[in-house]
């Protein structure tokens, strides 16, 4: 029997009172993948992702991540996954060490310390273990949830802004140290971005959506060729105004 | 399309509803809290400071009137008693409570509520802290009604266990029942964790006896598991007798609240599944 795909999602619609945030998308990720989520604000991707999580129950449609449906079976598969969101954040009157030791303990990590050392390592945080996170910079703070993101070496992560408010070079660091990661671990990440150039080094493959809905899926090289565009960001525009492939065919 | 099943505690719970309690995940909860006390002496002072402040007012007022009435001098310690014990009642929902609500804060939640952490490891990890908070807040506070008053608390023996024990017990099915109620509509349901347990003050007749209360009030006093614990308590140190069918009585009634505060919880724990409260933690 071939292997679940490690998200599969099909005909989502999620309705805020009358207000459809995401209406009826279908996608399915492949294992060892790196997708980009974009869209506007309002475009229905923290829905989607926070649907993926068994955060948010779907109106209707079905979520599967490595073949478990969320939110109703989301225990068998939360110890691998794992997820960053600006809209969250680590205890901060807790020290690095100690949060990544609770966390630990919950995602059911073996070896905790070593694990630990081996996160403060890879992601420049030793020196700051013992320091209380509301103590560091943003960029550190970043690096700390990244940390607490991979440290159940989630088979499954799922990214939201995961750059927002870093300056130019952490945000570059962060990128090398996600791509890393996915590569050798085979990791399947979904990154949910309004950052053209981070989706551009980031993804092989980008989903557009716009008021709930899918605009238009592919790799980057082909929705570049597709839109006559020289950057994703243009693409963006193209789609956030409205102005399509067909009516610039037309013209 | 996929339709909603209808409410039961599995379809909130989902997987492992019967398996998969950790007890380590309930260790690496209370860890946090342990964590978060050490390291805020405001927190640790604010335990202390409240009931200390209470059972010195009521006590020294016991001790007036002691001097001025008869019959309260033969009810000796009834006042500083209630007080210790309604301390134990809305400190432990307290505490239960601001654990809750440290993670709404800390806008942690969404990362607990995303782990494998399950509602009743949870609801176990800040029962536990309850009883801690309650502890580091409670234990010096007897000590100064010793040295005060020379009203020995622990003197009740096994009573005070059977007291303590049901007064917990609804501490923490309304904790629970608030924690679900902040969890559905955000910290703009923070204020009934700070006020809820007054409306059981009256009611539950800490100060005076049942029969104080209009008679068609009675019932519903009677209806609320530490109304038979504070009645319990004068029993004992007015007539000098323990009534033990006052604590069974009380026991049931718990178990029915702390039932109803379960369900209650995992109800509007599927509600903000569905309306998407779990994202939105502030207001």
């Amino acid at each position: 029997m071939p292997a679940a795909p490690p998200i599969a999602v099909e005909r989502l619609v999620k309705i805020y009172k009358t207000v459809p945030a995401v209406d009826g998308i279908s996608f399915t990720l492949k294992p060892g993948s790196v997708t980009g989520l974009l869209g506007g604000n309002g475009a229905g991707k923290t829905t989607t992702i926070a649907t993926i999580m068994g955060l948010l129950m779907p109106t209707s449609g079905r979520v599967t991540v490595l073949g478990a449906e969320m939110p109703r079976q989301r225990y068998r598969v939360l110890h691998r996954m794992n997820f960053e969101s600006p809209y969250v954040e680590v205890p901060m009157r807790l020290t690095v060490r100690q949060n990544l030791k609770v966390f630990g303990m919950l995602y059911g990590v073996g070896d905790l310390r070593e694990r630990i050392a081996q996160l403060g390592r890879e992601l420049d945080l030793t020196d700051l273990l013992d320091r209380p996170t509301g103590r560091l910079s943003a960029g550190q703070k970043t690096r700390v949830s990244l940390a607490k993101a991979l440290i159940n070496n989630p088979d499954v992560l799922l990214l939201d802004e995961p750059t927002a408010s870093l300056d130019p070079d952490t945000a570059d660091w962060v990128r090398a140290h996600l791509q890393r990661y996915c590569r050798d671990r085979q990791a399947t990440l979904l990154l949910a971005s309004h950052n053209m150039t981070e989706v551009e080094r980031l993804c092989e493959r980008v989903i557009i959506m716009k008021r709930g809905r899918i605009e238009d899926d592919d790799t980057p090289v082909k929705l570049l060729a597709r839109y006559g565009r020289h950057t994703l960001e243009e693409v963006f525009l193209d789609v956030a105004r409205g102005s399509s492939i067909e009516s610039e065919a037309a013209q | 399309m996929t339709r909603l099943p209808p409410f039961s505690p599995s379809s909130v719970y989902g997987e492992g509803l019967s398996g998969g309690f950790s007890p380590r995940r309930v260790g690496a909860m209370m860890l946090r809290y342990w964590y978060l006390l050490r390291s805020s002496w405001p927190r640790l002072l604010d335990l202390v400071y409240w009931p200390t402040v209470q059972m010195l007012t009521w006590g020294f007022l016991q001790y007036y009137i002691a001097n001025n009435a008869g019959f309260f001098a033969r009810a000796g310690g009834t006042f500083i008693g209630a007080v210790l014990l309604w301390d134990i009642l809305f400190r432990g929902q307290l505490g239960f409570s601001i654990s809750f609500l440290e993670e709404m804060w800390s806008r942690n939640l969404g990362n607990l509520m995303m782990s494998p952490l399950r509602p009743f490891e949870f609801i176990a990890a800040l029962m536990v802290m309850s009883v801690v908070r309650l502890s580091i807040g409670a234990v010096p506070v007897t000590l100064l009604a010793i040295a005060f008053f020379g009203f020995n608390l622990y003197a009740l023996g096994l009573a005070l266990v059977a007291f303590f024990f049901n007064l917990m017990l609804t501490s923490w099915a309304i904790g629970i029942f608030v924690s679900g109620l902040i969890l559905r509509n955000g910290m703009g349901a923070e204020n009934f964790a700070w006020s809820i347990m007054f409306l059981f003050m009256p009611l539950t007749c800490v100060y005076y006896p049942v029969t104080t209360l209009p008679i068609w009030l009675q019932p519903v006093a009677w209806m609320l598991p530490p109304t038979y614990v504070f009645e319990g308590m004068r029993a004992l140190l007015i007539k000098k007798v323990f009534r033990p069918d006052l604590m069974l009585d009380a026991l049931g009634l718990n178990v029915v609240f702390f039932a109803a505060g379960l369900l209650a919880f995992l109800a509007l724990l599927r509600s903000a599944r569905r309306h998407g409260s779990l994202m939105q933690t502030g207001e």
